[in-house]
């Protein structure tokens, strides 16, 4: 236990000894289990996610530990198979609205005037849609399928990366270190790429968790529409879907692993996401 | 080197629509207010006067952080003022500037010895290999040997530390011209002595021109061949160190020197009489008036101009007799 202990104290020494640690590393601990997951679900899966058997909704039970859905097929299987579509499509969706978001609101932020004026207002009309609504919107317009998904959810967290960064942008340019840099001679350029970029990396790191544990959600809901995969495939929001008409009947398993698995991740970097942004809190107090 | 003529810079004030809409006028924060001086090479000329005067203001335009809003900056007899952003950068290679707080002036997230080397890129001085030489260098010659500082961060320097790098990322540069912004008022006192020598050598080394803003006469008289005292966006009196200090013919500089115990002897010390005025609404006549006690009824008509000569001062009614 003592060298469990010591060895999570040197994996975790980049972390301050600060309040919101232990957030920082419970929610690290979840994603990666679930990453882990996703790595190496031939190896962990016990059963074929798609292949159906004649056990059909059995409760768990020591073979099925999370039980069967009406096709007989295990259910931690699916789950295990299930977080591969999930984290891609999530990631790469948040990947492609932070190389979106996060540009936009630096030159935003950092030139000011009428671009400023007409990207704030583009982006706070986006804003005022309710993400799930506009990313079911967008997905209905491009049809279902997984890039289309990734679309759907990157245009919907782009204002988000937009509004922090934006925000950010304008308190940095504004500190001496900024105005020392222009008198030594700096570029526009080179003055956003050197000295505001990297001082907005700790807000980065946060939006950027923050807005996945959101993305998780908004992923789910479009698959419970059917917006992402279509029928063997196994991704958490769509199990959710086809376990719902049994759930009445009493077979709440197939409902409620799945159900729990996207709390569970979504948690995961909501806990990174806010404790990071309470360490840097104090950070910045020094 | 440096001509400055009748520089101003107003800053419209903030007011809400209500305010706009209501009426016509439009106030404007008037800091700097027809500033006229000359600099010779290697002169150091000490800007002096409370906060708010329009000091810092002052070097700001001259280094190019601010456009004035009327007047002219001759730099050997080149117009500055109203150069293009891209020759205005270019031309930072010539006039650098050193801030007051060393605490914010350094970027967080880059190591001390980037900066230096930054200050030789942005102008293509050097290369980056070559570059990191000269910086290296630079950090021992300012006091802070390159082995061991060039790779450390900025928190992990004391104050008096890093306003050595800003020291050397303006001085790395060989500037003609330095703006010092009360370099040393955020120092530890123990410390101020080593940085004005700091400072000062690099002066005689480069045979540098500086205009060292500061608040503090006592500073001001170690460090400048020749003392402006500046009030309410004007200059109120110039000449040789020696003579403002010892006979000050405005009865504002004879207030300043009042204020520091050890300067003026008891019977000769001026009061100065409430706070500075409102730089939006400045006083009609001499601008120092309502707050000096020798003010006549001509002093609230008619504004004094400055007598440009060796020792000049903006005063109806200059004090007479040395300290």
């Amino acid at each position: 236990m003592a060298e469990v202990r010591n060895l999570a104290t040197t994996i975790f020494s980049f972390l301050p000894e600060a309040e919101g640690r232990y957030m920082v590393i419970s929610g690290i601990a979840i994603i990666t289990i679930v990453a882990l997951m996703a790595v190496f679900s031939p190896f962990i899966a016990p059963y074929d996610p798609i292949k159906s058997g004649k056990d059909v909704l059995q409760p768990p039970s020591p073979e099925h530990i999370m039980g069967t859905d009406n096709l007989g097929r295990d259910i931690f299987s699916r789950i295990v198979f299930g977080s591969r579509v999930v984290l891609s499509v999530v990631l790469s969706a948040s990947l492609v609205s932070t190389v979106i978001g996060v540009p936009i609101g630096l030159i935003s932020g950092y030139f000011g005037g009428r671009l400023d004026r007409v990207l704030s207002m583009l982006m706070d009309s986006m804003y005022a849609f309710p993400g799930l609504i506009l990313a079911i919107a967008i997905a209905a317009v491009l049809g279902p399928s997984v890039f289309n998904a990734v679309v759907a959810i990157s245009v919907v967290y782009v204002p988000t990366y937009f509004r922090m960064i934006r925000g950010q942008t304008l308190s940095i340019k504004s500190q001496l270190f900024v105005e020392a840099a222009k008198a030594t001679g700096a570029s526009d350029w080179r003055i956003m790429r050197k000295y505001i970029f990297p001082n907005l990396i700790p807000t980065l790191v946060v939006v950027f968790s923050l807005s996945v544990a959101d993305a998780i959600l908004t992923e789910a809901g479009l698959s419970f529409l059917g917006f992402i995969v279509s029928a063997p495939t196994p991704d958490w929001g769509f199990e959710l879907a086809s376990g719902r008409p049994y759930l009445p009947a009493g077979y709440w398993w197939m409902i409620t692993f799945p159900g729990l698995m996207v709390m569970l991740l979504s948690l995961g970097f909501a806990l990174v996401g806010e404790g990071l942004s309470e360490i840097y809190a104090i950070g910045r107090e020094r | 080197m440096l001509r400055v003529e009748n520089l101003k810079k107003y800053f419209p004030v903030q007011k809400s629509a209500l305010e706009v809409l209501l009426s016509r006028r439009r106030d404007f924060i008037r800091a700097v207010d027809g500033v006229s001086f000359e600099m010779k090479r290697g002169e150091v000329l000490s800007l002096v006067g409370e906060s708010g005067c329009g000091k810092t203001t002052t070097g700001r335009i001259i280094v190019g952080l601010e456009r004035p809003t009327g007047g002219k900056i001759y730099f050997k007899d080149r117009e500055i003022s109203s150069l293009s952003e891209e020759e205005q950068r270019k031309m930072k290679k010539y006039i650098q500037m050193v801030f007051q707080d060393p605490y914010a002036s350094l970027n967080p997230r880059m190591k001390v010895g980037e900066h230096l080397v930054e200050s030789l890129t942005i102008h293509g001085i050097a290369g980056n290999e070559e570059a990191k030489e000269i910086a290296m260098s630079m950090l021992d010659r300012v006091g802070l040997p390159g082995e061991q500082f060039y790779n450390r961060m900025p928190y992990q320097l004391s104050g008096g530390q890093r306003q050595r790098v800003a020291i050397a990322r303006a001085m790395i540069l060989k500037p003609e011209f330095v703006v010092a912004d009360e370099p040393v008022s955020m120092i530890d006192v123990s410390l101020r002595a080593a940085i004005l020598d700091l400072l000062m050598s690099f002066k005689e080394e480069y045979n540098l021109s500086m205009l060292f803003i500061t608040h503090d006469l006592s500073v001001a008289r170690i460090v400048g061949d020749r003392i402006a005292v500046m009030y309410l966006g004007k200059i109120m009196e110039m000449g040789k160190t020696r003579e403002v200090i010892h006979n000050p013919k405005h009865p504002y500089t004879a207030a300043l020197l009042s204020s520091v115990p050890s300067f003026l002897k008891k019977e000769r010390r001026v009061e100065i009489i409430g706070d500075i005025a409102n730089p939006i609404d400045i006083p009609s006549g001499c601008r120092y008036h309502p707050r000096c006690p020798f003010a006549r009824e001509k002093c609230k008509k008619e504004e004094p101009e400055l007598v440009c000569e060796e020792h000049s001062f903006a005063c109806h009614f200059p004090l007479e007799g040395g300290f």
